[in-house]
């Protein structure tokens, strides 16, 4: 168990982190998301006693780290990949932390056996690729045995089997009652491998909450109509209780309705329709909306103000232009997805440069279910809705 | 301290791992042996032409070490090395991680390098020594003569002190190229030029290398300073203290 306590880090006036507190929980995976520059490495640095905190707290199982008789044993950490000396053995790099902790020699030729380094275990660390870095610094987290791991961005630079072997390998050790806590810029990552998420932007908690919830109360779906007689669909959809919204390419957007029951509208209504298609909302726009104010680094993308019909903020719940219209956070694009534009749209707007095609924004791992209240979508909704 | 066991063992492990331990000390041994020797025999030849004043001074003992002044320098970068490399590659983090006792992990750190370094002097001491006498012919010293042995256990404090001065000043500073750009202009240059220049000769002669090569002279000379051979390793050590309380210091409250 890893807590901490109004842990704060401040570089110069920049609060890198600030006053966080949350728990790491034994036996399961704690994704610990943020954009790049949230201050999720300091936050784990701070954690390990490599940066001293500016005020707050962090106790490993009740200790502070530097009172940790050989804390290898009780915490490993996959910090960066290239944190060894290229000059060394793998063998050797991993016998010196061994030897530094009182860890007997035989676990250096299990740990290489395990992340599948032994056949290199004699060559200098400099001719690795980042992936095999990577594996060497899982099998320096995993030397000890310990009760807690913790790995940061340990994807980065991972080969998709690699890739799967370490998701594989943070469940098995949670699964076997140890603590896991790995950080992440990727919500898609996240999705597939974390039980609990703490969500940071720029050093300021989010979100603490368990990935169930997160994804109850941030999934949305609706239905997109597009017909050509917008006023009776809108007047058949106000008679039976749903809102719509105007998409910026004039289709309708339905909140928390299922396509079955549209069509079915429709038809009473006789009102010809073009499309109708489900829509559903990813964790990563959810996770994008939450920390669109923090994203420190924007990749400015389209000319500002794209939306002149000064409705605000393209995201439900953020600052107005926090975000320019089709601008997408970097590393925030899930995987086999091209940067769709965001949800929301000014009731009567002109249309962006790029149109929100059906069939794009479906997130396959994600459970679909109607639009939740009190869900980003319903507040969306009640900001935007007409 | 079973603690403090482990991590002098994890250090010699990270010491005998890395080829720069070879080719530094190496280096040091091959350099002093080879301009000791030269200076050896260029001595020897001129020791006819001098005077009766000179040939009173002559020490032959210190002769036989005159190639410590250039081998020095592989041994700084050898103690800067040892520091440094620990900063350049990031493995600093994982050290730290794994031995959170800084002042533990420095001190074990600065043990082995020392020991070595110490090892290393004795064996380029005597090696300078036997090498230098065999060029010296007729003139030389024997390792019986009175104070022989005590220069060469000293040149190899010496060099010991040069190393742990080194690693001091990189602790401090962590980067490998601005200690290096620091210590080898100082003792291959500014340092001669302070305790040879009438001027500062005062205040040159306490400096860490000027102080501390009194040990290497068994002759004494009549211009002699305020202290003696043993005095003059003190103050070297005193330099060697402050450096190494400094580079603690910034360890102890920097971030990693």
């Amino acid at each position: 168990m890893i807590e901490l306590v109004g842990l704060t880090k401040r570089y110069g006036d920049k609060l890198a982190v600030d006053r966080l507190t949350f728990t790491v929980r034994p036996g399961m995976v704690t994704g610990f998301l943020g954009p790049n520059g949230a201050g999720k490495s300091t936050t784990m640095r701070m954690m390990l006693d490599l940066d001293n905190p500016t005020a707050g707290d962090v106790r490993i199982d009740g200790k502070h780290y530097r009172q940790l008789r050989d804390p290898l044993k009780h915490i490993g950490a996959l910090l960066d990949a290239k944190a060894m000396h290229g000059g060394r053995s793998a063998y050797n790099h991993l016998l010196c932390l061994a030897q530094s902790n009182g860890i007997p020699t035989s676990r250096v030729s299990e740990v290489l056996d395990t992340v599948g380094l032994s056949s290199v275990a004699k060559k200098r660390s400099k001719g690795f690729s980042l992936g095999m870095g990577q594996r060497l610094g899982i099998a320096g987290a995993l030397l000890g045995d310990p009760e807690i791991l913790m790995f940061d961005e340990p994807v980065n630079g991972l080969d998709p089997e690699g890739i799967h072997w370490i998701r594989h390998l943070m469940k098995n050790l949670a699964g076997q009652g140890r603590t896991v806590f790995v950080s992440s810029h990727l919500m898609s990552e996240m999705a597939l491998t974390a039980d609990h998420l703490v969500i940071i932007g720029q050093g300021k908690l989010m979100a603490d909450t368990s990935m169930a919830e997160f994804i109850a109360q941030n999934s949305w779906s609706g239905v997109r109509v597009r017909t050509p007689d917008h006023e009776r669909m809108r007047e058949a959809l106000a008679s039976a209780g749903h809102t719509a919204l105007v998409a910026p390419d004039g289709a309708l957007e339905v909140d928390g309705a299922n396509t079955a029951q549209l069509g079915e509208l429709a038809a009473r209504h006789q009102v010809v329709l073009h499309e109708l298609s489900p829509q559903q909302a990813s964790l990563e726009e959810a996770f994008m909306q939450l920390t669109a104010e923090s994203v420190e680094y924007h990749a400015h993308t389209g000319p500002a103000g794209a939306y002149p019909g000064g409705a605000g903020a393209p995201y439900g719940g953020a600052a107005p232009g926090a975000v320019p219209p089709g601008a997408v956070p970097p590393g925030a694009v899930p995987p086999g997805g091209s940067g769709y534009p965001p949800r929301a749209y000014p009731p009567q707007g002109p249309p962006p440069g790029q149109p929100s095609g059906p069939g794009q924004r479906g997130q396959a791992d994600q459970p679909g279910q109607g639009g939740q209240q009190g869900g980003w979508g319903a507040d969306w909704q009640r900001k935007k809705g007409s | 301290m079973a603690v403090a066991t482990q991590v002098l063992r994890s250090e010699w492990t990270k010491i005998r791992s890395v080829q720069s331990t070879g080719w530094t000390l190496a280096l040091a041994l091959v350099v002093t042996v080879a301009l000791s020797m030269l200076l050896s025999a260029l001595n020897k030849k001129e020791y006819g032409d001098m005077s009766p004043h000179e040939k009173l001074e002559f020490d032959p003992t210190l002769i036989s070490f005159a190639g410590i002044g250039l081998g020095q320098l592989a041994l700084i970068v050898f103690g800067v090395l040892v520091v440094s490399n620990e900063y350049s590659t990031g493995m600093i983090r994982t050290s730290l991680a794994a031995v959170p006792q800084r002042m533990t992990f420095l001190a074990s750190k600065i043990s082995v390098s020392t020991l070595l370094a110490f090892v290393a002097g004795l064996v380029i001491s005597f090696a300078s020594f036997y090498a230098g006498q065999a060029m010296l012919g007729e003139h030389k010293a024997s390792i019986g003569d009175s104070g022989v042995l005590w220069a060469m256990i000293g040149s190899a404090l010496y060099m010991t002190l040069i190393t742990m001065f080194a690693m001091g000043v990189t602790a401090m500073l962590r980067s490998p190229m601005v200690s290096l750009g620091i210590l080898m202009p100082f003792f291959f240059l500014i340092s001669n030029i302070l305790g040879n220049v009438p001027a500062t000769e005062k205040v040159g002669r306490y400096l860490p290398d000027q102080a501390g090569s009194r040990i290497m002279q068994v002759v004494r000379t009549d211009d002699d300073a305020p202290y003696g051979p043993w005095g003059g390793l003190a103050i070297m050590a005193a330099w060697v203290a402050a450096a190494l309380i400094g580079g603690a210091l910034a360890l102890k409250k920097r971030d990693a």
